[in-house]
């Protein structure tokens, strides 16, 4: 396979300079999104040290390893983590950044210098957030419900508030790049209608970032001013009102969900595609089912609040929008298994985890049609139920699509393959870990054992420590690929520039590119997932 | 005279680019995108005042009463007028005549120093009377023999007045910002009829500033004229 006499090594992204200045101050989207991969790994782990400590806690039925106060900071500093500086840049900032401009084959995403100030604006946001929990943590929840967070809690909500106020501008700064880009600046040819599904679905995902992020923004700066000033726009106390802290945070947090899903789902069809050798089915309909779920997700907020207060007319319309959103996301399950049927399909690593993203996002997004129907959300509100539910959807999808589109890409971003071998097996670790870990929660959640406290009564503690032993499994299903990945960059199979034989012109350049990525700008005539076309190799490295 | 100009077009076309045309759309529509992220910020506040005042008219119409219309509308014209001077500006930078459009961007720069000089008057006059929301707030309703509101319903009006305002203003000071650094960059020569984007770009941003104002001045000031609604 690998050519006989290696010749000296082309320039590329990675070689064209060195030092530390090159990298801090880089305006290539491909150096930018290696910043962010490094960065949301860091605080991946540092989540992921939380969550451990929340599963430990929870081995025993009494509350013996950390006090209910230590708890409480435990579950927050998890939560605010992982969703604000983990799950919401994951796809979009790191494989988003590096592939669209590829995709796309443009030089460039179309404000260079803003991407690296939307890295530096999470840096800045995520070290805020880092010393406030450093200093005695945030206990309000990832939520910051008032007026618990603006009156009553004694921790830095100023802190962890402005951490995330600072860190929503870089998300609005990676989404208004993204759509610019792809507006903007394909290459000849390459119609609408030709683009890959991965740019579609983090367009979608980036008209919530830059319509709803705003909104989150200044919510949690009115929190932070009335903890310092005592404004009382949210304050009962002072004639506020509470729930509307709830109606503007979930403006923006319900559609987040969908930043955290949506371009995963992109990850997922690139993925099916190349291993199924065939066309996503029904191109169009994946595509503008991304939008649909874009448009529907700002419609449907209020089935946060179904136990608020709010009201029953209020509560039905919410319930009703909360379904409709089933659609889109079934359309695209449907969708993928059409692809697959009849497809050549082989069994590595990114496909082993698309598979894996499939059945999970399918229980997770089943339980959420539970969760939108008013009985049963009565029924299970603030139980496991629904933990297990969005970590099923969060965990079970988005992780496992990010981790997917790392084997998929790691070739095209390192020039290197991983090991499959040991990819497989991390691939099967997370897989069993983690059903091992939430479906006992569904259980739980059903038996009516609440979340967020730090002991339960001993019949659930059967159930209980399955969760925490699978979230052992799980933990090391995640710490193989952090070992195989660095051990690849050196050690690793050359990839070549086409490692899957897939298409899409990400694939037509170097592994790594080079830091124009293109060496001619391509002229595109093809449709996307042309592999009816593509002569029938096998997938040849990796095995 | 042609040749120089082409150099700048060539000098400022970045490397990912096609050509001007394409970079002069990038821009400008990123622009627009962003002045959408900035219509979604102040619409969170907005909503919480739509939500507060239909809940406390009366209370808000108190609050308002406090306002200074003379200051608010002199502000207004201010305003209106700066936005004037920027259009001209932007258009003096599209046909090529740098030392105009200098000129119109220093008097841009003296409404907008101007509009803040007056909204610090007033919210001088705020603070000694202690309507700042907090610890120190003090608000006696119109007719003590009939005190129809809450004065904290009333703090409400003017947490939000000065958290909408607040915002306003910073807005302004950044504006003003960006004006001076186009004036010293025109004055470099970095503008031409080819590549004028930061001109323009500067120009949306000043007029969206302005027409949050044309929005909050009625909204805050101009509630009712009646005492009490």
């Amino acid at each position: 396979m690998a050519t006989a006499v290696q010749t000296v090594e082309r320039e590329n992204y990675l070689n064209a300079n060195y030092g530390i200045k090159s990298w801090l101050l880089t305006t290539d989207h491909k150096r930018i999104a290696i910043l962010y991969l490094i960065s949301i790994t860091a605080m991946f782990w540092i989540g992921g040290f939380f969550a451990m400590m929340i599963r430990l806690e929870l081995l025993t039925p009494a509350g013996d390893l950390v006090s209910s106060d230590t708890y409480n900071k435990l579950f927050t500093m998890h939560g605010i983590i992982m969703v604000f500086f983990f799950l919401i840049p994951s796809v979009p900032a790191v494989l988003g950044n590096f592939l669209i401009p590829l995709m796309v084959g443009a030089k460039d995403l179309a404000f260079p210098r803003v991407n690296l100030l939307s890295w530096y604006l999470y840096i800045i946001g995520g070290i805020t957030a880092l010393v406030a929990m450093i200093t005695g943590g945030v206990d309000t929840g990832w939520t910051f419900y008032t007026p618990f967070s603006t009156t009553y809690s004694n921790t830095h909500v100023i802190g962890a508030a402005l951490g995330i106020f600072i860190t929503g501008f870089s998300s609005i700064l990676t989404g208004l790049n993204f759509i610019i880009t792809i507006h903007r600046m394909r290459a000849p040819g390459l119609t609408w209608r030709r683009l890959p599904l991965f740019c579609w679905s983090n367009y979608a995902a980036a008209i919530i970032m830059i319509l709803g992020t705003p909104v989150v923004a200044v919510t949690l700066l009115l929190v932070a001013l009335e903890r310092a000033f005592h404004i009382g726009v949210f304050n009962p106390q002072l004639g506020g009102d509470p729930l509307l802290f709830q109606h503007l945070f979930w403006f923006y947090s319900h559609p987040a969900v969908y930043i955290m899903i949506l371009p995963g789902m992109g990850v997922i069809s690139e993925i099916i595609a190349c291993f199924s050798r065939k066309r996503v089915f029904g191109y169009e309909f994946v595509a503008l089912a991304s939008i649909a779920i874009a448009v529907l997700g700002f419609l449907v907020w209020a089935h946060h609040m179904f136990v608020a207060g709010i009201s029953v007319y209020a509560a039905l319309v919410f319930s009703l929008l909360s379904y409709l959103v089933a659609i889109p996301s079934a359309v695209k399950i449907f969708n993928w298994t059409a692809t697959l049927f009849k497809g050549s399909i082989s069994y590595n690593t990114p496909m082993l985890y698309a598979f894996g993203f499939m059945g999970l996002f399918t229980v997770g997004g089943l339980t959420g049609v539970f969760l939108a129907s008013l009985g049963v959300d009565v029924h299970v509100t603030d139980t496991y139920f629904v933990v297990a539910h969005f970590h099923y959807v969060m965990v079970g999808g988005m992780v496992m699509a990010y981790m997917a589109g790392l084997h998929f890409w790691w070739p095209k971003m390192t020039g290197r393959m991983y090991p499959e071998a040991w990819a497989k097996l991390s691939a099967l670790l997370v897989f069993v870990g983690f059903n091992t870990t939430f479906f006992p929660q569904f259980l739980l959640g059903y038996m009516g054992s609440p979340r967020r406290y730090h002991a339960y009564p001993p019949e659930f503690q059967v159930l209980n420590v399955l969760s925490t032993a699978g979230a052992s499994i799980l933990a090391v299903g995640y710490v193989l690929p952090m070992i195989y990945f660095v051990w690849s960059l050196r050690y690793g199979e050359p990839a070549g520039p086409n490692p899957w034989n897939a298409v899409g012109l990400e694939w037509m350049t170097p592994s790594p590119p080079p830091t124009f990525n293109f060496d001619e700008t391509p002229v595109v005539t093809w449709e996307a997932y042309d592999y009816e076309h593509q002569p029938q190799e096998e997938v040849t490295v990796g095995h | 005279m042609a040749t120089s100009e082409i150099q700048v077009a060539e000098h400022s076309l970045q490397h990912h680019f096609a050509d001007m045309a394409q970079q002069k759309e990038t821009s400008t529509f990123g622009m627009w995108m962003f002045l959408l992220t900035e219509i979604m910020f102040f619409g969170g506040l907005f909503c919480a005042y739509l939500v507060y005042r239909a809940s406390y008219y009366h209370a808000f119409v108190e609050g308002s009463q406090k306002m200074n219309i003379w200051l608010g509308a002199t502000n207004t014209a201010v305003l209106i007028c700066s936005s004037l001077s920027m259009a001209l500006g932007v258009r003096a930078a599209q046909m090529a005549k740098p030392k105009l459009m200098i000129v119109l961007m220093l008097i841009t720069i003296m409404f907008g120093l101007g509009f803040l000089g007056i909204k610090a008057v007033e919210y001088h006059e705020h603070w000694v009377n202690h309507e700042f929301p907090g610890p120190n707030f003090h608000f006696e309703t119109g007719d003590p023999a009939h005190p129809a509101t809450d004065p904290q319903h009333t703090e409400i009006y003017f947490s939000l007045y000065w958290a909408m305002t607040g915002l306003h203003a910073l807005h302004m000071v950044i504006g003003v910002g960006l004006v001076t650094w186009i004036v010293i960059a025109g004055y470099l020569g970095a503008f031409s009829p080819e590549y004028y984007s930061p001109v323009e770009n500067v120009g949306l941003y000043w007029h969206f500033v302005d027409l949050v104002w044309i929005y909050l001045f009625p909204l805050l000031y101009l509630i009712s004229k009646k005492h009490g609604g």
